[in-house]
C-alpha cells in the first residue's frame, strides 16, 4: 500500500509540473513575439504585396515560355530524357528569361525591399527606444528582424517553387524523381541564402545610415554595381593581364582560374554557378577544362551528391558573406547608442 | 534593498572631450518624485538612459534598485518604465495592440496583457479610444497611451523624459495629475525630466538642476532658494506715501526719510535695501514683514502696501540658466 501511495504523490508531482510547464509553454517567448509581429508586417505592408505579385508573375512567364519549349528539348537528338522536369527551371526561349535567372535577378530586390529599414524606420518613428527599454535583450531585435524576412522570403520560395512543380505535373504529365525533387529543394534553399545575404546586407546598411531613403540607395547601388560595373572592372583588369599568345598551358590556365576567382567575389556569380549546376547535372566543372580531362571524361550526369559537392566552395562563400554582413550589423548595433529620435 | 532607490557615483559620460554628464552624485529616495531640470542639452536625457543601461558610462557607478544597470540591464528594465521623449507607438497597430505588445515583451501572457491593458487604458481615460490606430492619436493621447505602457509592467520606478513637453496647458494638468494619482495608487517612485519649471514645482518633492552636465543644486524648492541666494530668500516690497510725513520741507522728508532706513537696516536679518520711486526692496532672510511694517508706521510714513514675496523657481532658473529661461 505504501508503495502505492509514493507512487500516487509521485504521479501527482508530476502532473502538477506537466501543468506549470503547459502554462509556460504557452508564454510566448519575448524574441518569438517580436519575430510575430515582423512576420505580420512584411504580410500586411504593400510593398512585399507589389513585390509577391511581381516575382509571381515573372515566374510565371518564364514557366510559361519553359512549357511551351520543353517539347522541342525531347525531339532534339541525342537528348537522353532524364532529368527532363529540371528543365522547366532553367529552359528559355531567348525571349524570356528562365525561372532561375529571374531568382537570381528579384531575389536581390526582395532582401533589398525586406530589410532596407529595418532598424532606421524603427528609429525614425521613435519607437526604438521604447522597444529597448523592455527587459530584451538588444539583439533580440535585430536577430528577430533577421529571422522574421527569413521566415517570409522562405515561406515564399517554397511556394513558388513547389507550385512551379505542379503546374508542370499538369501540364507534361511527368511526375519528378526523387532526385529532381531533392535538386529543386537544394535550389530553392540556395536562392533562400542568396537573398538571406542581400537582406542582411541591407540590415547592415539600415544601422549605418538615418534615412531609410539613403539606406535603400545604398543597397541599390550595391547591387546595381555587382550587376553591371563589376563585370565592367573585372574586364579591364583581366585584359591587361592577359598573357601572351606565345605563354605556356600552364600560365593560360592560370590566368583563366585568376580571372574566374575574381568574378566570383561577386555574390550573384557564386549564386549563378550553384544553381545552374544543381538544377543541370550534365555540369561537371566549374573551372577551367583542358581538352585531354574533357575527352577523359565520362560522359553522364552527376548524382546529386557530387553535384554538391562541386558547389560546395560557392555555398561556403555565400555562406561566409551572410555571415559577415550579418557579424558586422550586429556588432555595430550592440554599439549603438539608442536615443530617442 | 536600500533605501534608495537610484544612486549614481561619480557618474561622467563623454564624447571625446566633451563631457555631458560630469561626475555627477545623486540619489533618489523610493516613494520620491524627483523632478531632473534644465535646459536642452543639460544633460537629462544623457542621465536617464544611463539609468536604463541604453547607453554606456565612460565611469562612474548607477546602482537602480540595487541592480548595476550597466552591466545589467535587463533586470533593470524588468522593474523599471521609461517614457521617452515624444513617445511613439506603432502606427498600424491599436492603441490596445501596442500595449498587448509591450506587455508580451514582459513575459505576460496573452490573456492576461489584455486583461490589463484594457484595465490601464481605462484608468488613463482612453477607453474610447483603444481601438484606434495609434497612427491617430493626437500627443496628448500618445502621452497617456505612454503612461499606461510604461505601467503595464508593474514598475517600481517610472522614469518619464520630458513628458509634458508639446502638450497644451490644460493637458498638462491633467497629465500631470494622473502621473500624482498613479503613483498613489502603485507606490511608485517617478523620475522625471523637464525644463519648464512651473510644471515640475507643482509635482516634485524634490528636484535638481542640471547645467552642463553638473548638478548645480537638488532639494526641494524652498531649500534649493536657500542655497542658491545664500540666506536672502525672502523679498519684501514696501510702498510708502511721503505725504503723510506733513513737513512741506522737501529737505526734512529726506531726512525722515534717511532715519527710517537706517531704523529698517537694524533690524536683524535684514541683508539689503533698496529704494526705487517711492517702493522699499528689502532683501531678508526670513519673514520679517510685521517689524518692517511697524517700523514704517511709527516713523510716520504712510504705507500704502507691503507684499512679501519668495523666491520661486523662476528666479532661480533666471539666475542659472539664464536667457534658456526665456524660451518658455
Amino acid at each position: 500500500m505504501k508503495f502505492i501511495t509514493v507512487i500516487s504523490k509521485e504521479m501527482q508531482i508530476m502532473n502538477k509540473m506537466r501543468i506549470r510547464s503547459q502554462q509556460e509553454k504557452k508564454l510566448t517567448h519575448p524574441f518569438l513575439v517580436i519575430v510575430n509581429k515582423e512576420i505580420s508586417d512584411h504580410i500586411n505592408s504593400w510593398r512585399f504585396i507589389i513585390l509577391i505579385v511581381i516575382i509571381g508573375l515573372t515566374c510565371f512567364g518564364s514557366l510559361y515560355t519553359a512549357l511551351t519549349n520543353i517539347g522541342k528539348v525531347v525531339e532534339t537528338p541525342g537528348h537522353n530524357n532524364s532529368f527532363l522536369f529540371l528543365n522547366l527551371f532553367t529552359l528559355s526561349d531567348g525571349t524570356m528569361p528562365s525561372f532561375v535567372v529571374f531568382i537570381s535577378f528579384l531575389g536581390p530586390l526582395l532582401g533589398i525591399s525586406l530589410g532596407f529599414d529595418a532598424i532606421n524606420s524603427e528609429q525614425n518613428r521613435g519607437t526604438l527606444s521604447r522597444i529597448m527599454a523592455q527587459p530584451i535583450h538588444r539583439d533580440y531585435l535585430l536577430n528577430a528582424k533577421f529571422l522574421a524576412a527569413l521566415v517570409v522570403i522562405s515561406i515564399m520560395f517554397f511556394a513558388l517553387g513547389f507550385l512551379v512543380m505542379g503546374f508542370g505535373i499538369l501540364t507534361i504529365g511527368i511526375p519528378p524523381t526523387p532526385e529532381e525533387f531533392l535538386r529543386v529543394v537544394f535550389f530553392i534553399l540556395v536562392s533562400i541564402l542568396y537573398v538571406a545575404f542581400w537582406l542582411n546586407l541591407s540590415i547592415l546598411l539600415s544601422i549605418q545610415f538615418r534615412q531609410t531613403a539613403t539606406s535603400a540607395l545604398a543597397c541599390i547601388a550595391a547591387w546595381l554595381f555587382f550587376t553591371v560595373f563589376f563585370h565592367l572592372i573585372v574586364n579591364l583588369i583581366s585584359k591587361a593581364n592577359m598573357p601572351a599568345e606565345t605563354a605556356s598551358a600552364q600560365q593560360i590556365i592560370d590566368y583563366q582560374k585568376f580571372v574566374l576567382n575574381l568574378l566570383r567575389i561577386e555574390p550573384g556569380r557564386l549564386y549563378n554557378e550553384a544553381t545552374t549546376t544543381l538544377l543541370m547535372p550534365t555540369i561537371h566543372s566549374l573551372g577551367p577544362l583542358s581538352m585531354e580531362q574533357i575527352h577523359g571524361a565520362i560522359p553522364g550526369l552527376l548524382p546529386l551528391g557530387q553535384s554538391i559537392m562541386l558547389v560546395w566552395p560557392q555555398l561556403t562563400g555565400l555562406i561566409a558573406a551572410t555571415t559577415i554582413c550579418f557579424g558586422l550589423s550586429y556588432f555595430s548595433f550592440m554599439k549603438k547608442e539608442i536615443r530617442s529620435r | 534593498m536600500s533605501r534608495n532607490i537610484i544612486e549614481l557615483e561619480e557618474l561622467t559620460k563623454k564624447y571625446g572631450s566633451v563631457s555631458v554628464v560630469d561626475r555627477l552624485n545623486l540619489s533618489i529616495a523610493k516613494g520620491e518624485v524627483f523632478g531632473l531640470l534644465g535646459p536642452n542639452g543639460a544633460g537629462k536625457s544623457t542621465t536617464i538612459l544611463m539609468m536604463l543601461g541604453l547607453i554606456e558610462p565612460t565611469s562612474g557607478r548607477i546602482m537602480v534598485c540595487d541592480i548595476d544597470s550597466t552591466r545589467n540591464p535587463i533586470e533593470v528594465k524588468k522593474i523599471v518604465g521609461y517614457l521617452p521623449e515624444d513617445v511613439r507607438f506603432y502606427d498600424d497597430l491599436t492603441g490596445l495592440e501596442n500595449l498587448i505588445y509591450t506587455a508580451r515583451l514582459n513575459h505576460i501572457s496573452v490573456k492576461e496583457a489584455d486583461q490589463k491593458a484594457r484595465e490601464l487604458l481605462e484608468r488613463v481615460g482612453m477607453t474610447e479610444e483603444a481601438d484606434k490606430k495609434a497612427g491617430k492619436y493626437s500627443r496628448g493621447m500618445r502621452q497617456r497611451l505612454g503612461l499606461a505602457d510604461v505601467l503595464i509592467k508593474d514598475p517600481h520606478l517610472i522614469i518619464l523624459d520630458e513628458p509634458t513637453l508639446g502638450i497644451d496647458p490644460r493637458g498638462v494638468m491633467e497629465f500631470l495629475e494622473l502621473i500624482l494619482k498613479l503613483k498613489k495608487e502603485q507606490e511608485l517612485t517617478v523620475v522625471l525630466s523637464s525644463h519648464n519649471l512651473h510644471q515640475v514645482q507643482k509635482i516634485c518633492n524634490r528636484v535638481g538642476l542640471f547645467v552642463n552636465g553638473k548638478l548645480l543644486a537638488e532639494g526641494d524648492i524652498s531649500s534649493l532658494s536657500q542655497k542658491l541666494f545664500s540666506d536672502e530668500t525672502f523679498i519684501i516690497e514696501a510702498g510708502i506715501s511721503l505725504d503723510s510725513f506733513d513737513e512741506a520741507d522737501s529737505l526734512k522728508v529726506a531726512k525722515n526719510m534717511d532715519m527710517l532706513l537706517e531704523k529698517l537696516k537694524n533690524i536683524r536679518g535684514v541683508i539689503s535695501i533698496n529704494v526705487r520711486d517711492n517702493v522699499l526692496r528689502i532683501g531678508c532672510s526670513g519673514d520679517l514683514s510685521p517689524a518692517i511694517a511697524k517700523i514704517i508706521i511709527d516713523s510716520g510714513a504712510g504705507l500704502s502696501f507691503l507684499h512679501k514675496k519668495e523666491y520661486g523657481l523662476d528666479e532661480i532658473y533666471n539666475r542659472y540658466f539664464e536667457g534658456d529661461a526665456n524660451h518658455e
